[in-house]
């Protein structure tokens, strides 16, 4: 027992700090991801397993863009705007004739758009890692390290994303036609929305968010094609333990798990940190398989 | 003994026609086409394996990797760690493919739909960062590497594989696996099975333990998986760690649903489809060609279009 009070004893404070404020950066960036997610199921029954896909090809249109024109922030926005097109069009190609068959279908369709995409970005960009250069170069002295201000201008960012897409839930008339479809398609139908958009819509709108994080992790991690699994895994398990379709539970979900991670990489390489947010899932699975803030339907 | 009616006559007289020609098949054909009908046979077992929770309780797993994964190390750690013995492989091969699945099982099941395919999915990929990084036991990303064992019968036979043994071998392995399968889906126990997958509520308040049946057939599934781990562990001389990746998973999926779900013969026919479109595209547009885009693009086809695969049509008939 002393030697273990002892070995806790010996981590310093201000190692946990960084690690906590590294966990709230990388656990904002995995909201905004998951929130995307979480969005398409809530609303379409579609579970999106090209997700990841999505967010890789976002961060290789920013680095495009970036490279073309040197603005960061243009790139972000073409990014967005490119990927939520492509979205829109996948919808409509391949997500519209599945409307009314079982979700499963979905989950196939999009792991195989996954497949499709992931190997044209390798075919496209090649296997090598892609750099994109941060828009904010300053520092701050958190304890001994330098640590740069734009990890926390992406925690920022990502937050008003996820927040100025809340407000656009609640108040704006596209967000209301959103909320209506997800209480009833058919009475949404009925009274005059046009349901079939509102999905292509909300797919599109989705697709745009993973883009936009793709390009704001970018600078952190370097691009390249094969990014986009490791992300998605972790999405699914922020929605999973979030309960699916709930946008706070993701959020709450996806800084919970980030932080435990970031903590457990004290101790052990972060490829094995991996493993904490699995636990996480199974004592969610045995205790509250249907995620800690699901809303009852 | 029961009369064989017109179904079971034309049934068995095609299984006879089929047997009789991949057994001599390995004798004409050349090398390259030798192993590769064998190794279609080892990921249509696979396929075939996971056929039985897909096409029959009606839950899609992407975690197949994980005991095709526990299959092959189980194997190889029994054939580094032992004097090598073929029956020893499988042995130790399956059962680490049902602590997997055990473990999956018992967590998973709890889930329903897609959820039940996302925590799949996840918990390969827990198996998978273990092997990756436990590199003192499993060798980490070099994989472990091992001589083939002997075909040996007790005291009465032992000798060297040669590729045309292997290729029965394999293909005995899969026949059995078959018709076993077969039979389970068509027992009692394969009845609620499918009655799960029809309506799982109503199973319930028949009075069937529901979670029971789903642990029984997810392990059921898994040990089969492993079953052809096993083989591809032996088949290869090497177990990577590559195969315990979400893409053995996928590509489970993709067969079956090429091939036809519900069937058991369907998924080996998608796992030959899949291989054989893609052997053809890289000997059309070379190597460097990402043949997983058209492939991913008929994949998708098939699925909006032809939902049933292509032996959809048969599916009834062959579970008769």
């Amino acid at each position: 027992m002393h030697a273990l009070v002892g070995y806790f004893h010996d981590i310093p404070v201000d190692l946990i700090l960084i690690q906590t404020v590294n966990g709230i950066v990388t656990g904002m960036i995995l909201a905004l991801v998951a929130s995307g997610l979480t969005l398409i199921f809530g609303i379409m029954d579609v579970v999106n397993f090209a997700h990841g896909e999505l967010f890789m090809l976002g961060a290789f249109v920013g680095v495009i863009v970036m490279v073309a024109t040197g603005n960061f922030w243009l790139s972000l926005l073409a990014s967005f705007l490119v990927i939520a097109v492509l979205g829109a069009a996948l919808q409509i190609v391949v997500l519209r004739p599945l409307i009314g068959r079982d979700p499963l279908n979905t989950i196939l369709v999009t792991f195989g758009l996954s497949l499709i995409l992931q190997n044209f970005a390798l075919w496209q960009f090649g296997p090598d890692s892609r750099r994109l250069a941060a828009p904010i170069t300053g520092h701050f002295i958190l304890f001994y390290l330098d640590y740069p201000w734009y990890r926390l201008v992406i925690a920022v960012m990502s937050g008003a994303i996820i927040g100025g897409f809340w407000l656009f839930l609640k108040y704006n008339r596209f967000g209301v036609w959103i909320r209506a479809t997800t209480q009833d398609r058919v009475m949404a139908q009925a009274m005059g929305i046009p349901v079939p958009w509102v999905l292509t819509g909300v797919f599109a709108l989705g697709a745009g968010m993973a883009a936009a994080s793709g390009v704001l992790f970018a600078p952190l991690g370097g691009v390249d094609y094969n990014m986009g699994l490791d992300w998605v895994l972790r999405a699914f398990i922020v929605v999973v333990v979030g309960g699916m379709g709930s946008l706070g539970g993701s959020v709450v979900a996806a800084i919970f798990i980030s932080l435990l991670e970031s903590y457990a990489s004290i101790w052990v390489n972060p490829s094995q940190a991996v493993i904490v947010s699995f636990v996480v899932l199974i004592l969610t699975l045995l205790f509250k398989p249907t995620g800690l803030f699901a809303t009852p339907k | 003994m029961k009369k064989l009616d017109r179904h079971s006559l034309i049934y068995w007289t095609g299984f006879a026609v089929i047997m009789a020609v991949l057994i001599v098949a390995p004798l004409v054909l050349p090398p390259f086409w030798r192993r590769f009908l064998t190794e279609v046979l080892i990921w249509g077992l696979l396929a075939m394996s996971s056929d039985l929770l897909i096409g029959y309780t009606g839950m899609v797993s992407f975690g197949h990797s994980a005991f095709f994964g526990l299959g092959m190390y189980g194997a190889a750690g029994a054939l580094i760690a032992f004097a090598p013995n073929l029956w020893l492989a499988i042995l130790f091969g399956l059962a680490g493919a049902a602590g997997a699945a055990l473990f999956v099982a018992y967590f998973s099941t709890r889930l329903r739909d897609i959820y039940f395919a996302i925590t799949t999915l996840i918990f390969s990929q827990i198996f998978y960062v273990i092997i990756f990084t436990w590199t003192k036991v499993t060798g980490g990303e070099n994989g472990l590497i091992f001589t083939r064992p002997h075909l040996t019968f007790a005291w009465l036979y032992d000798a060297r594989f040669n590729p045309t043994t292997l290729h029965w071998f394999v293909l005995t392995v899969v026949t059995a696996s078959y018709l076993f399968l077969r039979r389970v889906t068509q027992s009692p126990f394969g009845m609620v099975l499918q009655s799960i997958r029809e309506n799982e509520a109503r199973t319930r308040a028949i009075g069937f333990p529901v979670e029971r049946y789903k642990i029984m057939s997810v392990m059921l599934s898994g040990i089969f998986a492993g079953l052809a781990g096993v083989l591809y562990a032996v088949q290869n001389e090497f177990a990577a760690p590559n195969f315990v990746y979400f893409i053995t998973s996928g590509d489970t999926v993709i067969f079956n649903v090429m091939g036809g779900i519900g069937t058991l013969v369907g998924p080996i026919i998608g796992a030959g489809f899949f291989q054989l479109l893609r052997e053809l595209m890289s000997r059309i547009f070379g190597d460097q060609f990402p043949y997983l885009i058209p492939l991913g693009v008929v994949f998708i086809a098939m699925i909006i279009f032809l939902p049933q695969g292509l032996l959809g049509f048969a599916r009834r008939w062959l579970n008769k």
